[in-house]
Formats: structure tokens, sequence, C-alpha cells
């Protein structure tokens, strides 16, 4: 192979998320906003999987909650016509995500299954892949977290517990997606079936305005989910080619 | 032995020039000590102390918060990245075009390079979460086959002030070699093993002449490319980010404006110390602030039109989060930081159009200093102002900075002094060799008592 075609097949590869070729699965998520109601179950669903710390009233005064999904609430109009829209936001697993690219130490990348993974033991804490996400779902740990007894006893086992000086983000509950593969492996290196796992918040939802599952797979819930007439993605114009696809809602 | 200042430019022998400036360096008075001490103690107490603090409690004790998750170590780290731009580069050209004046300063201003890059490297460590692996942004060999991420504007920009660093390090110590031969000669005891090590053994035959010429030209062309690349890079960290109000291509220009700005401003600064604590009043002289004068004032109008630009293409993209990102500069929480920016890098230095003001000393100290109290505001700006209006209006919000913060800025000024006091004390501040270029031979006079024979 001459110098210039092995230069010109990085380069390809390059340009694709993550160097792959093709990804195992594809993860994605629908968020279906006309079935969404507010009420939050994801994030505390999320807060008790993921061993997020609960920062405590005065951190929460200097702007360093930490939640991997929120509701934002988005006010229309004047009282008392006033409209309130919901919109969940959680990392929205860019295929091309400015957050890679920043990180000088690699910390955070894209994994054989489309997802933006994070890599707590390597990361520096330049929180640069903070300033870089244009959907400021990445938080960072300003100080080592407690939980008060006896909440450290309900601490997830299969999560790790982040340090002091990282930063982290929702992982699309990656040790459930793990767990589900191995699982899938054991018997019969089978694929992961469609609804074998589910992340915490789509498990929550009480209204099922959350769909998760791999769009590879196109007879999956998500794939049609995600083909709805009212989808889009926010920010969409910034060709950050996310994961997350939104439902739109519908007035009635 | 003391000889009367005149305020005559010039009127010196060459054995004058070596007994100002190895005076200055053996003879240290209660003052010198004074200074050192304060400097040492206020690095110690604004700037270690804070710092072992929050090294233990986390980053937390800074004033971080979600959506200004940069604060004022990333502006303090532009900021003296800046101000190390002017010595180098400065004394790069100038050596190049070759302009006399240089000589009785660079060696200060290249000083100045140095260690406003060890200071921003510190920085550096105080930025980031957890500078104990900070290794792990340098490309080295290893047993995980772990790398860098070769993609990242971070990772140029350690590069960049590596490559910086070591650059001017080399060209500070080789144009100093002769003048360590010479105080070596001048010396003796401890200082002069010191000098004989320094001085790496230098005779002042033709040849050595030639071969440090030669490598000194050679050092400045490639620094001169350098210097300029590392600003831009640094820009990069920003530029590259698709943030609106950093997404611009004007910013690697901007930056290096800025960079030149303020560190001639802060050339001025510590030339007009120098010239009054070291006795050095018949080197640094009124033509050397006429000169830099003169350059201030050009650089500041390039940074008024960048300014400008940067202005004009947030409106003219038409969109709503540029909109939003250029309101909130020019009239939101920041806001008054900005018009005192402008005040004091645009409209201030519109003073030195008149040449009385460029030769006054004092007058030119203190537009030096409101130089760089506006040019550490504009880094601040750069970095809070962007960061509090960004896409999702949810997540809006607004940083200031802590205590902490504020005590290690403080600090960072004393550390940068204490080198600087231990550095005049090592290096000759003055380039001896230099000086008696831009002289006329010295007659030959009634035989004076001989003080130590020439280099």
């Amino acid at each position: 192979m001459s110098l210039f075609s092995r230069f010109m097949d990085g380069w390809r590869k390059y340009r694709k998320p993550g160097y792959y070729d093709e990804f195992d699965y594809h993860w994605t998520m629908t968020i279906d906003l006309d079935k969404c109601t507010g009420c939050e179950a994801c994030v505390t669903a999320c807060q008790a999987e993921n061993n997020i710390p609960v920062v405590g009233e005065d951190e929460m005064a200097k702007g360093r909650e930490m939640q991997w999904i929120r509701i934002e609430r988005y006010w229309e109009g004047e009282y008392p016509n006033a409209k309130l829209s919901f919109i969940p936001m959680m990392c929205q697993h860019c295929d091309a995500a400015p957050c890679e690219t920043v990180c000088p130490v690699g910390a955070t990348y894209h994994n054989q299954d489309g997802l933006n993974a994070q890599i707590y033991n390597r990361c520096i804490g330049t929180r640069a892949c903070a300033v870089y996400c244009p959907y400021e779902v990445r938080y960072f740990n300003y100080y080592d977290h407690e939980w008060d007894s006896p909440l450290e006893q309900q601490l997830n086992p299969d999560v790790t517990v982040r340090g002091k000086g990282v930063m982290e983000k929702c992982t699309f509950c990656i040790q459930r997606i793990r767990q589900a593969k191995d699982v899938a492996k054991d018997d019969d290196r089978r694929r992961v079936q469609d609804g074998e796992m589910q992340p915490a918040c789509v498990q929550t939802c009480p209204t099922k305005a959350l769909v998760f599952g791999d769009r590879k797979d196109h007879e999956s819930q998500v794939y049609k989910s995600m083909n709805d007439p009212r989808n889009y993605r926010v920010l969409d114009e910034l060709n950050t080619d996310s994961s997350v696809f939104y439902l739109k809602k519908v007035d009635a | 032995m003391h000889r009367p200042m005149t305020t005559e430019t010039f009127k010196l022998g060459y054995n004058d020039i070596h007994d100002d400036v190895v005076r200055s360096i053996v003879k240290t008075g209660p003052k010198y000590y004074i200074a050192l001490a304060t400097a040492g103690g206020v690095t110690l107490l604004c700037f270690f102390f804070p710092w072992s603090y929050q090294l233990y409690y986390g980053i937390g004790a800074a004033g971080m918060n979600h959506p200004g998750v940069w604060g004022t170590y990333l502006a303090s780290f532009i900021f003296w990245i800046g101000l190390s731009h002017s010595g180098t580069l400065l004394s790069c050209v100038l050596h190049l075009t070759n302009s006399s004046w240089r000589k009785a300063m660079y060696r200060s201003a290249e000083a100045m390079t140095l260690f406003s890059l060890v200071v921003a490297a510190t920085y550096v460590m105080v930025h980031v979460g957890r500078p104990w692996f900070i290794h792990w942004a340098v490309p080295y060999p290893n047993q995980m086959e772990l790398w860098p991420n070769f993609r990242s504007p971070l990772l140029f920009d350690v590069m960049a002030i590596a490559t910086y660093i070591t650059g001017s390090t080399i060209f500070i110590y080789m144009g100093s070699i002769p003048d360590f031969a010479a105080v070596r000669d001048r010396t003796s005891g401890w200082r002069n093993t010191m000098y004989t090590l320094l001085s790496l053994g230098w005779r002042g035959t033709d040849k050595e002449w030639h071969r440090l010429h030669w490598a000194y030209t050679f050092l400045a062309v490639l620094i001169i490319p350098l210097a300029v690349s590392v600003h831009s890079i640094v820009s990069w960290d920003f530029a590259m980010s698709i943030v609106p109000s950093l997404h611009q291509t004007i910013f690697a220009p901007y930056f290096v404006v800025g960079a030149i700005y303020s560190g001639t401003a802060g050339i001025v600064t510590v030339m007009f110390v120098l010239r009054k604590t070291m006795g050095f009043e018949q080197y640094i002289t009124k033509l050397h602030f006429d000169n830099l004068g003169k350059l201030l004032l050009v650089l500041s109008l390039i940074w008024t039109y960048i300014n400008g630009v940067e202005l004009f293409t947030a409106w003219y993209s038409g969109t709503s989060e540029e909109y939003e990102a250029l309101g909130y500069k020019l009239f939101g929480y920041y806001a008054w930081l900005y018009w005192e920016m402008i005040l004091f890098c645009a409209v201030a230095p519109m003073l030195m159009f008149s040449t009385r003001f460029r030769t006054s000393f004092v007058p030119m100290l203190i537009l030096s200093i409101a130089i760089n109290i506006g040019m550490y505001t504009e880094r601040f700006l750069i970095v809070a102002t962007s960061l509090s209006r960004q896409y999702l209006p949810d997540a809006w919000g607004t940083y200031v900075p802590s205590p902490v913060e504020i005590s290690i800025m403080v600090g960072s000024f004393a550390l940068f002094t204490t080198l600087f006091l231990i550095f005049v004390k090592i290096f000759p501040s003055v380039s001896m060799y230099e000086v008696k270029e831009t002289m006329a031979t010295p007659k030959m006079e009634p035989a004076a008592p001989a003080a130590g024979s020439p280099a």
C-alpha cells in the first residue's frame, strides 16, 4: 500500500465518528414531548441509579447542581395566557461530538456502540468538554461528595463513585448495556433484543415518553419512533449528529 | 566605586558598564532583601497557601459553576502567556531589524517572557481539576500504550507552550553567555564558580563571537513564528469550540495582537521599575519610552479594530445566539467591565499620539499599568461572558470569582516578582556587550585606578 493511500485511509477513518467504520449497536433515545409531563421521575431515577451526589443547598445556589438528566422549563407568553413546556435534556451522545475532540487526554471518546463514553479515571479536569458541549449536560465534581448515612448503603455497586476534579455525564446507563450484552453473549452470542434493557430514566417514565433502543434494529420501537414525522433534534443546525430524538409537542 | 550619575546618554566607558552591572549583581542592599522577603511572603501566603487548600478540598474552592466552568484561572493563564509575548518576540524582531535601542532593555524583557511563561504553566496546574495527573497531557511512551488526544487544541497548547519555554530559555541563556563571562572575571568565591559554569568556558575568541552571533540570529528567526503560533494556539482553545462569540476566525490574530499589546505595556512597566531601582538611568532613556510608546499606539489601534470586527461579525451572523451573546457582552451583567476595558485599552492609549506624553516616564507607567488591567479584563470577559450565554437558555448563568481565586491572582504577581528579583541577582540584567556595541570607542584618559580586567 502506498504511503498516500495509507494516509487517505487514515483520513477517511478519522472523519468517521469515533474512528469506527461501523458501530456494533447504535443506541438511540427518543423523547415524546407530547407525553412528557415534567414530573422529574427520570431525574430521580437517574440520581439513584448512577450514584449522582446530592450537592446540597449551598452548592445548588452556586449553580453546581448535578443532574445527568434535567427538565428544562420554557415559558411562552405572559400570565394569564402563559404556556409551559418541558424538555428533558441529557447527554445527546453526538456522533460528531464537540467534547470528544477537545479532551487533551482522550478521557471522553466514542465507543463501538455509538455511545459517547467518559472514562473517569483518565479525566484530568480541564473542563474543556463542558465548555464545548452546546447542550450543557456535562457536570463537574467540584468536591469529593459524601452521602449522609445510611444513604451510602444504597449506592449502586455497578457504577463508579466519582471523586473530586472529574467530569461526568449521562452514559445511557452503560452498566446496564454492558450487562445486557454479557447476557446476550453468554446466550449463544446473540444480539441484544429490543426492550431487553432500558436506562433508568426510560424504565421509570410513567407516561412512556422516553423510548430507548438500537437504531440499527429496524424493527425496534425506537427506530419507528425516531422516524415519526414530529421528530427533530435539539440544535441540529450545529451538525452534532446527536443520538437523542425529540418528538415535537403538537398543540391541540 | 560610585560614579556621579549624569543625565547624558552613554557618556560612559566600557568599564563603567561592567561596574554598574556587576554592582547590581554583587552589591545587595537591605531594600532588596526587604523586597524579596515581601514578594516571597506574599507568594507563599496568597498563592501557595490557597492553592494547597484548593488541592486538598477540590476546585470548588474557586467560584466556577455549571455554565461557567472556566474562570479567572484560565483568564490569568492567557494573561500571563500574553504578557510573555513581547519580551522574546520584541527582542527577536528588533535584533533582526538591527534596532540598537533594543540592546539596553532586551535582557529584562526576555526574562519577563520566561517568568510569565513559568507563572502561566503553574496556572495550568491551578486550573485543572486533577493536576497530579497533568503529565497525561504530554505524549510520552508508556506501557499502557495510551496517548493524548492529538486532535485537541489543549494538547496543541501544551506542546506550543513547552516549545516556547524551551526556545526562550535557550535564547536568553545564549545571549547572556558573554556577560556571564564578564561577570565571572570580576567576581570571586562561589559567584565565580557559578559564573564559570554558566559561561561555559567563554573566552571571547573571534570564532566564539562568530558562532554566537550566527546562532543568536538563527534562534531569533526561529522564535518569531513560534511566538505567533503560541498565542494563536491558545486562541484555538476558544475559537475551535462552537460557543457563540468564541467561535470566531478573528481569534488567532486577536490573541496575538492582544498578547503583544499587553506584553509591550508590561515591558514599559518593568523598565520603569528597573530604571528607578537599579540605577539604570543612563541605559534606559526617554528614547526607549518614546519608541515603545509608538509601538503601543499602533498595537492599540489594531486591537481596537479587531474588537470592532468581533462585534460586527457577531451582528452580521444574524443568529439569535450570537445576538444574545453580543447584547450580553455590551449591556449585560459584565458590561461595566467591558466598557472599562474599552476605556483602558482603546481610548486612553490615544494619549500617546503626543510626543510629550510618550517621553514622560510617570504617565507612561500609569498608562502601561492601565493597559494591562484592561487586557486582564479582556481575557476575563472572553471566558466569563461567553460561557454565561450559550445555546440553551435554561443553562444560562453567571460566574463570580471566589476569594481563593482573587488571592491566587494577586499571588501570581508576587510569584512573578519573586522570580524576577532572583533573576536580577543572577543574570546581568543589561546586556553589557551589546550596549558596548552602541557606544563610541572610549578615548584614552589619564590612568584611572584599575578595577579588574576587561572581559
